[in-house]
């Protein structure tokens, strides 16, 4: 086999999988315009804070201690335990369900039926807001995340390919352990929405307001599930993007990595999000590597939103966004 | 209205008149944004110094030092802002350690006669003083360290990396170009191949640009990187296996938090350093006379690691600087005039660095009104999977490739801005 | 009590539909404008006018050029920042090519070529709505700042690819430099302060023009506007085209006279898109004075806030930037709940009342 096309494939190999990482940050973007049509621009900031307080909890630090000390003149930075890391998740998780609650409770609730830009840009104040908290809880340091996961190149499949084509692929162990759990997370979500009364309830209000209000289905208590359900999928985005490059501020930038998937996949699909991810991590991986060094390189950042216009051009709602009808 | 008025009144409490008398060194820090934990070693180290120099010696020469800080989070805007406000305190020399500010401020330190220096950073032609008459950027800038790597592994190699690839990994900005036309100019001289790996801001993705290392097998990969792009880089080349020896980067590049995620896996991996690491005696008086009594900026964790120790060195050198202008004008408090001439007639021995209880963590160097650049010497350190392990002593840069292109580079600039040398007709 | 439409008679239609109707607005109108051109100039230090002023007038032109195509015409774009900079990449060509041209000249090309720029970027726009064409003009915003970053030619093959405004002049024959470091305060405040007068005096009859019309139609349901023969074809790509316009010489202003050394990553990166998104909706969406406020207001509310935390309250720098950030952002949540069409509706409250005042029943 040619050695280039070798490459190809595992460049191909590659961005597949960097692409569901895309997908782990679109897939909380979906879950809340879905159900309440916001756009929420800080979901990325979500997986920072999500992050940063796993890695605090973790590491026993005190929460806002730079405040503390400033304004009583302290000196406590940490509690001196360290929490175990399943636990600690599970902190994180009722920290994200409590924030849930507070921006349903302060904001959104406010805001029903604003128009969608208004409350998009509601959605960049919380995202402001949430920087500022991460901050100040637990200071702009980076911290090293440590829930355990594998990394590494995966020998199996290094010794495998070298076998069959020549040429050992490189996949990172961390990839692998992303797509994996990435897969239980759609399903379950699946399942969740499928089968359970409150999945049901979300599906009925994402269908429509009205009807789901006539049959009692309280919007409000539904729309606290779905920022706690993105608040979660935040926290796995972040704990995989974290284990990556440390916990530090540039991780709520992913956020834009996630914008050509949903453009692609439609703001409004769960498949669409992951099979968008896979397109653009794919897309732009090969891009990168056919023609980025004719062109000069790190071209990542653009292609991915040159070519989810290219698709949409075609299709203007996305892959699986549903089809836009207008009357006048 | 009323928030004009209040507006005013803060304005004012900010640019107030300067205290009677304090040398001021305002310190443009990032303590937020992407770059925040590279910024906040530095500042700590940048204003722990000057506590130390007010606690220890009453100041420098009998005047208390001040360092009002004002965060820049990177961002060029409010760069030009903190120095707007922080210019009419009476600053003697800024420091604003980003690349970006640096650019800003060339033009508008030079009117309003106030030094700027920028240690390994900047605009490396600013090292022609004859160009850049209130720029410095002594000890080292960009193109001496592409020079002295290429010069360390020269001799790793007996002399000649002829059929070789060196590979460049840099941050796509200003910054991270800097170095490319020097390594040009040296792959022609020494015959290596050079290949080119931008990765773009922040640079949390950088998968292609290993797998293309990986596939190419370059001999070394030297990194120009900064922030996040920096852990990224070495646990990435963890991942692909590169032999960590060969992976070299610059000295921002080589900051504790850098490699402290990736720990043993991280070790071999080397650095370029312009500051010296170590058990120097200066830390322990930090130690006992500024953190424990609680004057420190930060919260006194940095303290002796790579960036912390180089903000420290940056205060030293505007002390000295300092203390030289008032021994050369007579008067205890100075001015930023006399500051810059302070500057350019600075020499760093051996001695002055052992009095200040920090003996060896720079090179010696003489600045001239020519030459701001210092001699651009720096060391290279290894990470050893637990701390920074200092490999070799400074090691000098190839003056012959730079230069030319210094003069070249600030010839450019005099001729867009119409500048006329300023060293010849004094 | 002086607010008042009676007693202010009407004698022909241009002056029925001036745009102040009242009196009292007409003199605060003139009264502004004899401060910010007569008063002003004249006691402005260099701290007001770098910190405050000049980036507000600079802001205040990118707010006006989004809110034609935001406010006005209802296309939703995050390309901002990639406009702003083909601006400022376009007047340091002109600077360095001619060095002769004014900057007069330089800025009004820059705006030119911006439109050009703007003008193929808003051809999806024909296809793509709502929040996909926002995520679309990501795609420009993204790929103009990487152009700018890798070819050589835009930045005159410079070591670090910043570019420096050299020294150049106001207009022919002035002597007044306007920008590189020896411009004075009061020429910079004063350069912007005229093209923020003409543009927001053009953008205004614009805006109430029929064209002004035809985007609002679009706006507010291009189907419905087609119908009734808006041709949405030549409305959105005149939105596209004006909107750029502006947005480019507030590009260029912000690096020739702002700025004067730029690296297009970060001065004309995403964050820029945002800002100026942030503005015209806390300005108010559709509203010429809205773009002002909201400039205004991102404008002054970081500085004052951060004057006010680190040098009243004395705060360490880092707290206070944190808090800054909570601030604003809890600011921005709670403007948008209290009144989600912004400053310029709350201002048009007050007019309201002040007009009955102080016998409102």
């Amino acid at each position: 086999m040619p050695e280039q096309l070798v490459f190809a494939m595992e460049v191909t190999l590659n961005g597949l999988m960097t692409g569901v990482m895309y997908s782990l940050v679109a897939l909380g973007f979906v879950l809340i315009f879905k159900a309440s049509g916001i756009f929420n621009y800080a979901q990325g900031v979500m997986a920072l804070f999500a992050a940063m307080t796993l890695v605090g909890i973790q590491d026993g630090r005190v929460p806002f201690s730079h405040v503390i000390n400033a304004i009583f003149g302290t000196h406590i930075y940490d509690f001196g335990w360290e929490v175990p890391a399943l636990l600690a998740i599970l902190l994180t998780v009722i920290v994200m369900i409590i924030f849930a609650l507070l921006v349903q409770r302060f904001v959104f609730k406010h805001l029903v039926g604003q128009e969608p830009i208004i409350l998009f840009m509601a959605t960049i104040g919380l995202a402001y807001f949430l920087e500022g908290v991460s901050d100040l809880m637990w200071g702009s340091e980076i911290r090293n995340m440590d829930v355990g996961l594998p990394q590494g190149i995966n020998d199996w499949i290094d010794v495998t390919t070298l076998e069959i084509f020549g040429y050992g692929f490189f996949i990172d162990n961390l990839d692998l352990a992303a797509t994996l759990i990435a897969a239980i997370l759609v399903m379950g979500l699946i399942a969740y929405s499928q089968y359970t009364k409150n999945g049901r309830a979300m599906r009925a209000v994402a269908d429509d307001h009205q009807a789901a209000l006539s049959v009692g289905i309280s919007l409000n208590y539904v729309w606290i599930l779905v920022w706690s359900l993105a608040g979660i999928v935040a926290l796995v985005a972040g704990v995989m993007w974290g284990s990556k490059s440390g916990v530090q501020f540039s991780l709520s930038l992913i956020a834009l990595k996630a914008l050509p998937v949903l453009m692609l996949g439609g703001f409004t699909s769960i498949p669409g999000a992951i099979v968008g991810g896979m397109i653009i991590g794919v897309g732009e991986a090969l891009f990168e590597f056919a023609i980025g060094p004719m062109i000069g390189g790190a071209t990542e950042n653009w292609f991915a939103y040159v070519l989810a216009l290219l698709f949409l051009v075609f299709r203007p709602q996305g892959l699986f966004g549903e089809k836009i009808i207008e009357r006048v | 209205m009323k928030k004009l008025t209040i507006l005013v009144l803060s304005a004012a409490v900010a640019a107030g008149s300067p205290a009677a008398a304090e040398l001021v060194f305002p310190s443009l820090s990032y303590r937020t944004g992407p770059f925040a934990a590279g910024g906040i070693p530095f500042a700590d180290g940048y204003s722990d110094y000057m506590a130390l120099l007010n606690v220890r010696d009453g100041g420098i020469g009998g005047v208390m030092t001040s360092v009002p800080e004002c965060e820049t989070a990177y961002n060029t805007e409010r760069g030009v802002e903190c120095y707007e406000s922080t210019r009419g305190l009476g600053a003697l020399v800024y420091q604003p350690l980003s690349t970006g500010i640096t650019y800003q401020l060339i033009p508008r330190t030079t009117v309003d006669g106030i030094p700027l220096h920028t240690m390994g950073y900047g605009r490396t032609s600013a090292a022609n003083g004859d160009v850049f008459s209130h720029t410095f950027n002594y000890p080292a800038n960009y193109w001496d360290a592409a020079s002295i790597i290429v010069n360390q592994l020269l001799e790793e190699n007996d002399g000649s990396l002829e059929g070789q690839t060196i590979a460049l990994l840099y941050h796509n900005s200003a910054y991270g170009r800097e170095p490319i036309r020097t390594l040009e100019t040296l792959a022609e001289m020494h015959d290596f191949e050079f290949l080119q790996l931008a990765v773009d801001h922040p640079g949390q993705e950088q998968g292609n640009q290993w797998l293309q290392i990986r596939r190419e097998r370059p001999d070394y990969v030297v990194m120009w990187g900064w922030g996040v792009m920096n852990q990224v880089a070495i646990q990435e080349a963890i991942n692909i296996r590169y032999p960590m020896e060969n992976f070299i980067g610059n000295w921002w590049s080589g900051a504790d938090h850098d490699v402290e995620s990736a720990g043993a896996d991280a070790a071999g991996y080397r650095s370029l350093n312009m500051n010296r690491l170590g058990d120097m005696p200066v830390f322990a008086e930090i130690q006992e006379l500024v953190i424990d009594a609680g004057l420190n900026a930060g919260d006194g964790s940095n303290l002796g690691n790579v960036l912390y120790t180089r903000g420290m060195y940056a205060a030293f050198l505007a002390a000295e600087a300092a203390a030289l202008a008032q021994e050369m004008s007579g008067v205890a408090d100075i001015d930023a005039s006399m500051m810059r001439d302070a500057m350019e007639a600075l020499e760093i021995t051996n001695e002055i660095m052992e009095a200040a209880g920090m003996p060896g963590i720079g090179p010696e160097f003489a600045v001239t009104c020519e030459d701001h650049g210092g001699t651009g010497m720096a060391i290279m350190q290894q990470w050893d999977g637990e701390a920074w392990v200092t490999l070799t002593d400074f090691i000098a840069p190839d003056d012959s490739v730079t230069q030319p292109l210094i003069d070249e580079d600030s010839a450019q600039y005099a001729a867009e801005n119409g500048i006329t040398s300023q060293c010849s007709d004094s | 009590m002086f607010y008042r439409e009676a007693g202010d008679f009407k004698t022909s239609y241009s002056a029925d539909s001036a745009t102040f109707p009242i009196l009292f607005d007409r003199y605060r109108y003139y009264l502004v404008l004899i401060v910010g051109a007569g008063i002003i100039p004249f006691v402005l230090n260099d701290y007001w006018a770098n910190s405050i002023l000049i980036p507000f007038l600079i802001y205040a032109i990118a707010a006006m050029g989004l809110n034609i195509l935001t406010g006005y015409c209802g296309q939703v774009s995050l390309g901002t920042g990639g406009f702003m900079a083909v601006g400022a990449y376009t007047s340091y060509k002109l600077m360095t090519a001619f060095p002769g041209l004014d900057m007069i000249s330089v800025t009004l090309l820059s705006g030119l070529m911006t439109a050009m720029v703007g003008l193929a970027f808003g051809l999806p726009s024909l296809r793509i709505k709502g929040f996909y064409l926002a995520v679309a003009t990501l795609a420009a915003q993204f790929f103009l700042v990487w152009l700018f970053n890798k070819v050589g030619w835009f930045y005159n093959y410079s070591a670090s690819g910043q570019i420096s405004a050299p020294t150049r002049d106001f207009f022919y024959f002035t002597n007044i430099a306007v920008t590189g470091p020896s411009a004075e305060s009061w020429a910079k405040y004063l350069f912007c302060f005229m093209f923020v007068f003409v543009l927001a005096w053009v953008a205004r009859n614009l805006t109430r023009g029929s064209m002004g019309r035809q985007w609002m139609a679009i706006r507010d349901m291009d189907i419905a506007a087609e119908i009734i023969g808006v041709n949405p074809l030549k409305a959105k790509l005149t939105a596209f085209a004006v909107s750029s316009f502006y947005v480019g010489i507030s590009g260029a202003l912000l690096f020739t006279v702002y700025l004067g050394a730029v690296e297009v990553g970060e001065a004309y990166g995403i964050t820029k898109s945002f800002l100026v998104l942030f503005m015209i909706i806390i300005g108010g969406l559709g509203s010429i004075f809205g773009s002002f406020a909201g400039a205004a207001f991102m404008v002054i509310l970081p500085v004052f806030l951060r004057n006010f935390l680190t040098g009243t309250m004395n705060w360490d720098s880092a707290l206070a930037t944190h808090f800054e950030f909570v601030i604003v952002g809890g600011l921005i949540m709670f403007f948008l709940i209290v009144e989600p069409h912004g400053l310029a509706r709350l201002w048009a409250l007050v007019k309201d009342k002040l007009r009955l005042w102080p016998f409102p029943h």
